[in-house]
């Protein structure tokens, strides 16, 4: 993992979805980089045989009664969605390509 | 309009004044927002707060105390909330564009146990956005200043959180630590800072941004009271699963019965080599020399010892933090709450929303941890970094086969000035000494032991083995008491 890393960062950014303006994504491509070249010097560890930890407090089985409970009202839920249709539906942009529209 | 004086203090001093007669939950909230008023213009601590509302939970507050049905000793005490921890009727932006239209329905577990015991939440208070940050440069809506120097900043990314107790506005806190978030801001604002150990709060309610990583805690004015608080916010809680089942507790407030005044003999305080290795200011150095030549006047033991991990420390974090991060602010996409930017389709809106709304430090975290995840550099990355967790986590199991505690300066330097640190990862490199405790889980807090030549506050870190909090109170708590 020595030497300079390059990072093709219109994909990473195409995979998390981000849009970046021409100057923005030269600008993280640089910190990112150095990021990255800096994180590298992990390669220099031996973990071989070594279980890796993905959490602090590992806990497992966590079991509670089966029991029906209240649950939040629509409306509440509803209240911070940025578009409505009908009141009590949730409008979406276009999903799939076509000629429709909503 | 003749008003009477509440003057600042611990929960404690405020709860002995309200239960006394002194003065009342009004009186104490107007005070409050007195000061606020005064004062928040240049400190900045709150992104918002609505003075109405905790008027009317204070006449609440001292309508059940007149009945004689106070739900608690501490009914009446204002207690201020990160922007991160939801609170129902409230905003909840995490400091960011993308959340600001947020409304919370519900409360965090913290904020519920708080409320049940009559203590108010109140306000807004800033921080880095998503709690990505060291110092609340990162909020979409404003730099909190540090109290004692108003060109510097309060640390991060609790900052408003820790500058709100300083400048007195309120007697305590909820912060929230991924990396050191309270733990920093605490030592740069002179208030004390506990970090739980992971499991010991309940996440319920607090906006994820590495949820293997993320504690709530208390800011406050000194060590009891971060052992009220904890006391009051701690325990097991059907609605968060890591949460460990420890019963719900009231033993870390009498755990510190007599702290204060209690000696610490043979008491035996671990000090990691590595952290005192170099890059600390001579104020910084300075201070952490003489906590340890208080700790030895109380009759500790110290015993040196290494970490020999330290150094790794930040690198396995900025790819376990971000790696988790683009998972958890994956969910902001503008459909369901939030601030949409409409796009041709559905995912040119996912793009344009996320484009627009996340500030560059969120930008940068959630393209790093892309980065790591993404096909091809899982293992040299995110695996290896799982592993050298691993390591660190043994570090510290090892070290506390040979000592009780440790002590470590909290940041190399004490509150920098606006823009002073402009370079992401000299940013990083500051948490240095905080990161290692939440990648371990263990438990740990920030305690003011001195100032610098600049007049600027310096904690020192306390740091315990998993669920020791009662052990650890106590110890800061005599410490703290010695100094005083």
């Amino acid at each position: 993992m020595a030497g300079k890393t390059e990072i093709d960062i219109r994909h990473i950014a195409e995979l998390a979805r981000l849009e970046l303006s021409g100057e923005q994504l030269e600008r993280l491509r640089r910190d990112l980089e150095k990021i990255v070249q800096y994180i590298a010097e992990l390669g220099e560890l031996d973990v071989s045989g070594v279980e890796p930890t993905a959490h602090a407090a590992p806990l497992f089985n966590v079991w509670r009664e089966d029991q029906a409970g209240g649950s939040f009202p629509r409306e509440a839920m509803l209240a911070n969605a940025p578009a409505l249709v009908e009141e009590h539906l949730i409008r979406v942009p276009q999903v799939l390509p076509g000629e429709g529209s909503n | 309009m003749t008003q009477k004086t509440v003057k600042p203090g611990s929960i404690r001093a405020l709860a002995a004044g309200l239960k006394a007669g002194e003065f009342t939950a009004l009186e104490l909230a107007e005070n409050c927002l007195d000061r606020i008023a005064a004062r928040d213009d240049d400190v900045r601590a709150f992104i918002k707060y609505d003075p109405e509302q905790l008027r009317k939970a204070a006449r609440e507050s001292d309508e059940r105390r007149l009945a004689g049905r106070a739900l608690s000793e501490y009914d009446g005490i204002p207690i201020g909330v990160k922007d991160n921890i939801a609170v129902a009727g409230e905003s909840c932006s995490c400091a960011s564009k993308l959340l600001e239209p947020v409304i919370s329905p519900y409360d965090a577990t913290v904020i519920a146990r708080l409320k049940s015991a009559g203590l108010i939440p109140f306000g807004r208070l800033n921080m880095d956005e998503f709690a990505m940050g060291s110092s609340c440069e990162n909020s979409a809506f404003r730099q909190t200043a540090n109290p004692h120097d108003l060109g510097r900043v309060p640390g991060g990314s609790s900052g408003g959180s820790a500058a709100c107790v300083a400048a007195e506005f309120l007697p305590a806190t909820l912060g929230s630590d991924t990396g050191g978030s309270i733990r920093q801001p605490a030592a740069f604002c002179g208030v004390v800072g506990l970090k739980p150990t992971y499991g010991r709060v309940s996440r319920y309610g607090l906006v994820a941004f590495a949820s293997s990583l993320d504690q709530i805690g208390p800011l406050t004015v000194d060590v009891p009271d971060a052992g009220i608080l904890l006391d009051l916010i701690s325990g097991a809680d059907s609605r968060d699963s890591t949460c460990l089942p420890e019963p719900p507790t009231s033993t870390f407030q009498a755990a510190l019965e007599g702290a204060r005044s209690g000696s610490l003999r043979g008491v035996r305080i671990g000090l990691p080599r590595e952290y005192f290795e170099g890059g600390l200011t001579p104020g910084v150095e300075r201070v952490t020399r003489m906590a340890i030549e208080r700790l030895k006047a109380l009759g500790a033991v110290m015993v040196e010892l290494s970490l020999p991990h330290t150094k790794y420390a930040v690198a396995v974090y900025y790819i376990v933090a971000t790696a988790e991060a683009s998972a958890n602010l994956a969910r902001f996409d503008g459909i369901r709450y939030g601030a949409r930017v409409e796009g041709s389709d559905l995912v040119d809106t996912y793009f344009k929303t996320r484009g627009a709304g996340f500030g560059d430090e969120v930008k940068r975290r959630i393209l790093l941890g892309t980065y790591v995840l993404s096909s091809g550099y899982y293992d040299a990355y995110y695996l290896r970094a799982q592993k050298v967790r691993t390591l660190i986590r043994r570090d510290f199991e090892t070290a506390f086969g040979q000592c009780d505690f440790m002590l470590t300066p909290v940041t190399p330097n004490s509150a920098f000035k606006f823009h002073e640190k402009s370079d992401p990862l000299q940013m990083y490199l500051s948490d240095i000494f905080t990161i290692a405790l939440n990648l371990s889980g263990h438990c740990g807090i920030s305690v003011p032991a001195g100032r610098d030549d600049n007049g600027m506050p310096v904690g020192v870190q306390f740091m315990a083995p998993p669920l020791a909090e009662a052990g650890l109170l106590r110890t800061a708590a005599a410490f703290e008491a010695a100094g005083e």
